[in-house]
């Protein structure tokens, strides 16, 4: 039974055209939230993401940005 | 290999003994018998950690470089910066780690990304960051497949067994609550009894009984049934187990010694299902998948109702008090 928990609340964006398709962001979210799709990044599943700031912290252009408070 | 000692020591921590002072030092370690081409593990210096990262290393020969974050796991440290760009480029030279090596490749834990800038720790130090699987128990696994890692191994859970090594530290922190309905109690029995006799102990004791049933709803029953309880929200599901409780203390009041009065009765419900809400929404802070934007916006909502019904719930036992003693 996969946890789940409250809808459209993160903050989590991505600038798609600024991605360049490394896939960090997709190997370091914890929880799938990324998929590289077509050379690019993009969001499977945006209510699945805790705001952990991985992804925004390793993303060599800042194409992804994240409210990720005090951890 | 881990002692006896250390298996001890690291169960106490589960419960907050010793919790704040564990560590390990600082620096490079060798696990079994590392040469110059073998890889280096980035790990914290919470001795919780580095047993757990040790005891799975058992047979590999390699580097483990251990960060100062004062105490503090992986991922904890690395959402307050601990476990940190700075401090990783910082103890890449301290251990004078491109002397150690002939290669220039680290591998960070996965959950350490969120403090770690892996482009930053390239430019400074020279080294590439590599990040490794999520638990220790897949590094084997993840050196020998050529430093991949399978989805799953790139993925949080949150099972039973991950939840319930929580609980510890969310009773221990959680009694002083229990603090405010002692005293409630004893207070309001003193008082309606006239005498602070055997008979109030007695009383109070019994009454207590039924707090600690809202207590354990909200800091254990809730995260070990946590995928079970209806709501996504942890402050209704602590609502939801609460009021379970609640039926029960209904119908059984006369066994926690409360007398048959709805001021009483509603009075302390409304103390019941704050407790159990308040200890359920405070679980958010140790899980691994709530966001703080979706925390916020419970603890903005939620709190407020929860000091409101427990004033409430005073309000009806005073106002008991008052009706009883004219």
């Amino acid at each position: 039974m996969a946890l789940k928990y409250l809808k459209d609340v993160v903050t989590l964006k991505l600038n798609k055209d600024k991605c360049i398709g490394c896939g960090i962001c997709f190997q370091v979210c914890p929880h799938q939230v990324f998929m590289i799709d077509g050379g690019k990044a993009d969001i499977r599943d945006k209510d699945s993401c805790m705001e952990c700031g991985a992804c925004a912290q390793n993303c060599p252009i800042n194409a992804v940005t994240v409210r990720s408070g005090v951890g | 290999m881990l002692t006896a000692k250390d298996h001890f020591d690291n169960f106490k921590v589960r419960w907050g003994i010793n919790r704040y002072n564990y560590t390990v030092s600082p620096g490079l370690y060798a696990v079994g018998d590392p040469k110059q081409d073998s890889p280096v593990i980035v790990t914290a210096n919470y001795k919780l950690t580095f047993d757990l990262l040790r005891k799975e290393l058992a047979g590999q020969n390699l580097w483990v470089l251990v960060l100062n974050t004062k105490g503090i796991n992986v991922w904890c440290a690395a959402g307050k910066g601990t476990f940190g760009t700075n401090e990783l480029i910082n103890r890449i030279n301290k251990t004078k780690l491109e002397h150690v090596v002939s290669h220039r490749k680290i591998i960070i834990p996965q959950l350490g990304a969120p403090g770690v800038a892996s482009q930053k720790v390239t430019k400074s130090s020279g080294f590439k960051v590599s990040f490794g699987p999520v638990r220790a128990k897949d590094i084997p696994e993840f050196l020998a497949n050529g430093w991949n890692a399978s989805n799953e191994m790139r993925t949080v859970s949150f099972d039973l067994k991950d939840r319930i090594v929580l609980t510890p530290m969310e009773i221990i922190p959680g009694l002083k609550f229990l603090l405010i309905p002692v005293i409630l109690l004893l207070v309001f029995n003193i008082i309606n009894h006239r005498g602070f006799d055997l008979n109030s102990l007695t009383e109070t004791f019994f009454n207590l009984l039924s707090y600690v049933g809202a207590f354990l709803m909200g800091t254990f029953f809730v995260p070990v049934l946590l995928p079970y309880i209806p709501f996504r929200s942890f402050a209704l599901k602590g609502l939801f187990l609460g009021s379970l409780w609640a039926l029960v203390f209904f119908n059984f009041h006369s066994v926690f010694m409360f007398a048959d009065n709805h001021l009483i009765l509603i009075g302390n419900i409304l103390l019941l299902l704050s407790i159990s809400t308040y200890l359920a929404l405070n679980f958010t802070g140790s899980s691994t998948y709530t966001s703080f934007s979706g925390t916020l916006r419970e603890t903005i909502i939620v709190v407020p109702l929860v000091v409101a019904a427990s004033i409430a719930g005073i309000g009806l036992l005073v106002a008991y008090t008052i009706s009883n003693l004219g």
